[in-house]
């Protein structure tokens, strides 16, 4: 079934008619998403790209029956675009857009606990590369052909490392069931862990490989978490060896500014939760495929 | 992006919190003329650098007199000063603050941070104040006091009370520290700040609460709304290679190796650089060139990192998405020749028609050294750099 998407997800695109918006949308059809239509205030009652476009959230989720939504909408206006598809009934949204302010996204994660657990958007992002589960759909802006679809997650924060992962799991054989990006800013939507525990209970998924870096207490999180309730094995790598103390890495959250945040100590939490470790980034095939054999032997 | 003390101060004065009166000098006679406007017979010169710590770099001075001050201000003025925050370069001193002295009774730590556990402003207070939050968190543990706002109904006035109580003040200094906590609250929620701290916040003897320093940072993200944190940029306190960048829209961070680095993607530019330290190299910088490669970005790139003049090699890394490899493998190529690359350059490849684009290159005729994946890139590079440097006359 793979987790969060898959064929028979109904999504619309927020900031539909934008160039980027466009552009991916009509990737993600080509690749098989049920993509039913889109959101641009001020251009509802058009079509484009065969597809309906409606001013709010709210009349494409009436006419459309829409579950899913993916946000290409600037960062000014992003966080506003998260709370519409909160406020409409949206259960899962992506959230591409890099570059909105911490205090917005503080704002969003306060908002989103309005509603009742099981009313809930379950957001992914911001500044994230998206999902995808291979052979089924995609949301997001990965090249869907470096995906062999099959029976690892995986989990990261960073775009092109996750896509480096995938490809040489796809040089071993080894296939993926769902790929999450969940992005690079301090305060994001879903955690590790949050997705994490969506793995596990995933029929379709044998194992995780989760993808960290410096900065933040999450990968810590997601590690105290696996070791407690993971039945499945999970693989971890953390990016930023070579990161001094104090300065930002490219993305905003990855920053080594208290203890236990630096790659090392990150190693070390995993490595006595139990996690196996790929030790350098061009390991990933070989630690995942070593994984998957002893498992199969135990099986 | 930080602010100088002064700056961060003159926003906290708007905000009911009190500091001493200061004034800005940028010469050691001003300096002294600044004293006597303010007024008294004891006054701190302080070099205004974006780092704390400055007091044992001699960047803080007490004076008693003129010719003092004029003395501190002239050994400050125009020099670098290294502090354990700056790293081994320093930072320019080209302005100095000249405050009136005021009279410690008590010293408090407070501090204003986004707590990303909580995913909420924190606010952090000792009354081991003086000190740096890691020395406190390490011999002081149990002063510390944490809590945070809920940011749908703001900081109220019992947290700020709290607090004051926590920190053991006395009855008489509650109400000046709660409006002290509740502007600071204000100040960092009005400018989108990332961190405010205050350090030491001071009892002083006739019974005021004065803020003696301040740090201030502010979330870049939201700088398009905050124009007038915007103006408050000083670039002479900015590594020049990372302004260069950030002017052209890259994200480029300056370290100290040799091995220039060229990626796309903040994840698998980290993951590059480690690569490039285990194959036993040290990288010159971070460079995230964005998603789309586009020759003009990737020319943008060479400039940058070839603006450091200890790069002794290159490692390009591209994984194409969106964009293809034939398509990025031109940008290299026309990139090399409108700037002229005089180092080894190592370039891998990967993603939509990686084959297209590695016969693109080697048939270039340029010195492209190709690499199939990120080890063998790492391997490589740190093999040509080597190569370089072991033929370097001396």
């Amino acid at each position: 079934m793979a987790i969060l998407l898959n064929r028979d997800t109904r999504v619309i695109v927020q900031g539909f008619t934008g160039k980027i918006g466009s552009f991916h949308a009509e990737d993600m059809k080509r690749y098989g998403t049920n993509v039913v239509g889109g959101v641009t205030p001020g251009k509802g009652g058009q079509t484009h790209l065969g597809l309906p476009v409606f001013n709010t959230v709210k009349g494409a989720v009436r006419e459309t029956a829409a579950d899913a939504s993916i946000i290409f909408v600037p960062p000014p206006f992003a966080a506003d675009s998260i709370m519409e598809a909160a406020d409409a009934g949206i259960k899962f949204c992506v959230c591409i857009t890099d570059g909105i302010p911490s205090q917005d996204m503080i704002r969003v994660k306060r908002y989103m606990r309005r509603y009742r657990y099981q009313d809930r958007l379950r957001l992914i992002g911001p500044n994230c590369a998206g999902i995808i589960s291979p052979g089924q759909a995609l949301m997001g802006i990965m090249p869907g052909s470096i995906y062999l679809p099959g029976r690892v997650g995986i989990v990261g924060r960073s775009g092109t490392l996750g896509y480096e992962a995938a490809s040489q799991m796809k040089a071993v054989g080894i296939g993926v069931s769902t790929s999450v990006g969940i992005g690079g800013d301090p305060i994001n939507g879903s955690s590790f862990r949050d997705i994490l525990e969506l793995f596990e209970k995933d029929d379709d998924t044998d194992a995780v490989v989760m993808i960290g870096e410096i900065g933040g207490p999450q990968e810590a999180e997601a590690a105290l978490w696996a070791r407690d309730n993971m039945k499945k094995p999970l693989i971890a790598y953390i990016a930023g060896l070579s990161a001094p103390k104090g300065k930002r890495m490219g993305h905003a959250g990855a920053i080594i500014s208290a203890f236990g945040e630096s790659a090392q100590e990150k190693v070390e939490i995993l490595r006595d939760a139990g996690v196996a470790i790929v030790p350098t980034p061009s390991a990933f095939g070989q630690v995942v495929a070593a994984v998957m054999a002893e498992r199969a032997k135990a099986a | 992006m930080d602010i100088h003390e002064y700056q961060a101060k003159e926003l906290l004065s708007r905000y009911s919190v009190h500091v001493p009166r200061g004034r800005l000098a940028y010469s050691p006679e001003q300096a002294a003329y600044r004293a006597s406007e303010i007024g008294g017979d004891k006054w701190v010169v302080k070099a205004q650098i974006h780092s704390g710590a400055r007091g044992k770099a001699g960047g803080i001075k007490l004076c008693g007199s003129d010719d003092e001050i004029s003395a501190a201000a002239e050994a400050m003025l125009g020099r670098k000063l290294v502090t354990h925050q700056t790293g081994p370069r320093g930072k320019l001193v080209s302005r100095l603050y000249v405050e009136e002295a005021v009279d410690i009774l008590q010293e408090i730590y407070l501090a204003f941070v986004l707590d990303r556990k909580s995913e909420r402003v924190m606010i952090v207070a000792s009354a081991s104040g003086g000190m740096e939050i890691e020395e406190i968190a390490e011999s002081e543990p149990d002063s510390i006091i944490r809590a945070t706002v809920d940011p749908g109904a703001g900081m109220q006035d019992f947290q700020a009370r709290e607090i004051a109580f926590g920190l053991g003040l006395e009855n008489a200094m509650i109400g000046k520290a709660t409006e002290t906590l509740l502007g600071c609250y204000r100040v960092f929620r009005d400018y989108d700040a990332s961190m405010l701290e205050i350090n030491p916040l001071v009892v002083t003897r006739d019974g005021n609460l004065v803020a003696l320093d301040a740090k201030m940072s502010f979330d870049e993200n939201a700088l398009f709304r905050r124009p007038e944190i915007s103006e408050l940029r000083d670039k002479s306190q900015e590594d020049p290679r990372e302004t260069f960048a950030s002017d052209r829209g890259l994200s480029y961070v300056g370290l100290d190796g040799n091995i220039g680095c060229i990626i796309n993607g903040a994840g698998l530019a980290m993951a590059t650089m480690d690569m490039i330290k285990i194959a036993g190299g040290e990288p010159a910088n971070f460079l995230d060139i964005g998603g789309g490669a586009s020759p003009e970005r990737v020319a943008k790139s060479f400039r940058a990192v070839l603006g450091d003049k200890k790069v002794e090699a290159i490692l390009v890394n591209i994984f194409a998405g969106i964009n293809r490899c034939d398509w990025v493998a031109e940008g290299v190529i026309k990139a090399i020749r409108e700037v002229g690359v005089p180092v080894p350059l190592v370039v891998r490849l990967a993603g939509t028609n990686v084959d297209e684009g590695k016969r693109i290159l080697a048939e270039s005729g340029e010195a492209i050294v190709v690499a199939d994946t990120l080890a063998e890139a790492a391997e490589k590079t740190v093999a040509a750099w080597r190569s370089v440097t072991m033929n370097k006359p001396g």
